[in-house]
């Protein structure tokens, strides 16, 4: 069994690459272990222009490759793998992957959140037979078809608008008659003449699961009750997300939706555990606010070892 | 490092090298816009090595082979196709686990 860590650090996204930038350089060789969505939400996205330091713009999965690279060249070790499970109230802290176990005084959690899915056994099955939530991955398969958005957030108007790219039209699918999404981006999508809207309509169906493509989705609405078929090629989900906190759940604190809760700074309920990035804010899931708590986490994580108990220095 | 065991499947050379192939073919579509299809080039590398002399394995850009992308109804990427006897026989999506992928190949060998 390999010897105690200073600290281990789960996710390898914004959160958790700044954290293992700022715990190398203070000297704690962190390891990462990285999961199986490796650099996180950035990956799936393409031109970031909101991140400082970069007035031209930077492409998502370049950004995290800087920031790999960065957390690298000051000593932390990354190991690709998925976590499966943690004991927290073990000392030193365990933590399994399916290729081995890990132990260590400190624990920085930054596994993000990821795509919400509708929930309908024919979304599951027709998952990359024309069901995506990826789409600067998936836009391309679907030049001059049409196809539907669901969700009315900031990330269904940007898919909506990038998708018209491929798109011959765009049908934006959601629950609710108003939009949540921010002003410029509901502009942006109602100015764009492929888009058309179907609001306070309910996703009933995807079809067709016997062909193992999507070939129309039926909408209800929620005023009439009514079912409307819709042909479309190809349905993108973007309904939001939900924080990945299964391994933690009835070890650490997590709010009613599931999000860590931290206190002052990147502080969990479990004294040596922080966590940071979207797995604990619901609010501003943006990169840099990610990137910020991960280095309040990292830091917090070195006082900590600052002032470790004694009974537990020598574990 | 293990990019050596890794073929480079086209448009050209698919009826050939996997359609045709004595052995099963694992085949990774891919682009070099899409995120998730980079981080998974090391897993697919990696088990390219694993499964030397059992599996080929190698890897289609949809980009610059979109034919073939087209006649295998590519609508999501990463995928991975497993093609035994000039038919698919696995067919994955998205990101997952080298285990995952591994267990899907072992049924088949």
């Amino acid at each position: 069994m390999s010897s105690t860590r200073n600290v281990i650090i789960i996710g390898s996204g914004p959160a958790g690459l700044t954290a293992a930038v700022y715990a190398g350089r203070a000297n704690l060789q962190p390891l990462m272990i990285e999961g199986v969505e490796a650099g996180g939400q950035l990956m799936l996205t393409t031109e970031v222009e909101n991140f400082p330091g970069f007035r031209n713009g930077i492409l998502g999965p370049d950004l995290m490759g800087e920031m790999r690279a960065q957390a690298e060249k000051f000593g932390s070790e990354i190991i690709q793998g998925n976590v499966t499970s943690v004991d927290l109230c073990s000392q030193p802290i365990v933590v399994k992957t399916s290729e081995g176990e890990f132990r260590a005084r400190t624990l920085i959690i930054a596994t993000g959140a990821s795509a919400r899915m509708l929930g309908l056994p024919s979304e599951r099955t027709l998952m990359g037979h024309g069901v995506s939530t990826c789409a600067t991955c998936d836009g391309y398969f679907f030049r001059g078809r049409e196809i539907a958005v669901v969700g009315g957030g900031d990330s269904a108007m940007e898919e909506a608008v990038f998708l018209t790219r491929f798109a011959s039209k765009v049908t934006l699918v959601h629950r609710r008659d108003t939009l949540r999404a921010s002003k410029i981006m509901q502009d942006k999508a109602r100015a764009n003449p492929k888009i058309v809207w179907m609001l306070d309509h309910e996703v009933e169906e995807i079809k067709d699961t016997g062909k193992n493509e999507v070939t129309s989705m039926v909408l209800r609405s929620n005023k009439t009750k009514e079912q409307t078929e819709i042909p479309v090629h190809g349905v993108f989900v973007a309904i939001g997300h939900t924080p990945n906190t299964s391994l933690f759940r009835g070890q650490l604190e997590l709010d009613q939706n599931g999000y860590i809760i931290t206190h002052d700074g990147a502080k969990t309920s479990i004294d040596g555990v922080f966590a940071c990035g979207d797995v604990q804010d619901h609010i501003y899931r943006q990169a840099i606010t990610a990137a910020g708590s991960g280095c309040m986490a990292a830091i917090d994580a070195e006082h900590y070892l600052d002032h470790v108990p004694e009974h537990l220095a020598s574990v | 490092m293990a990019a050596e065991h890794v073929q480079t499947f086209t448009d050209g050379n698919f009826n050939d090298t996997v359609l045709k192939s004595g052995a099963p073919v694992l085949v990774d579509f891919w682009a070099e816009w899409c995120g998730p299809c980079k981080r998974l080039g090391p897993t697919v590398d990696a088990l390219a090595t694993e499964n030397v002399g059992k599996v080929t394995i190698g890897k289609l850009n949809v980009d610059e082979n979109p034919d073939t992308a087209i006649k295998f109804n590519i609508r999501g990427i990463p995928a991975l196709m497993l093609f035994k006897d000039g038919q698919v026989v696995e067919s994955l999506v998205g990101l997952l686990p080298k285990e995952d992928i591994q267990k899907a190949i072992n049924k088949h060998l």
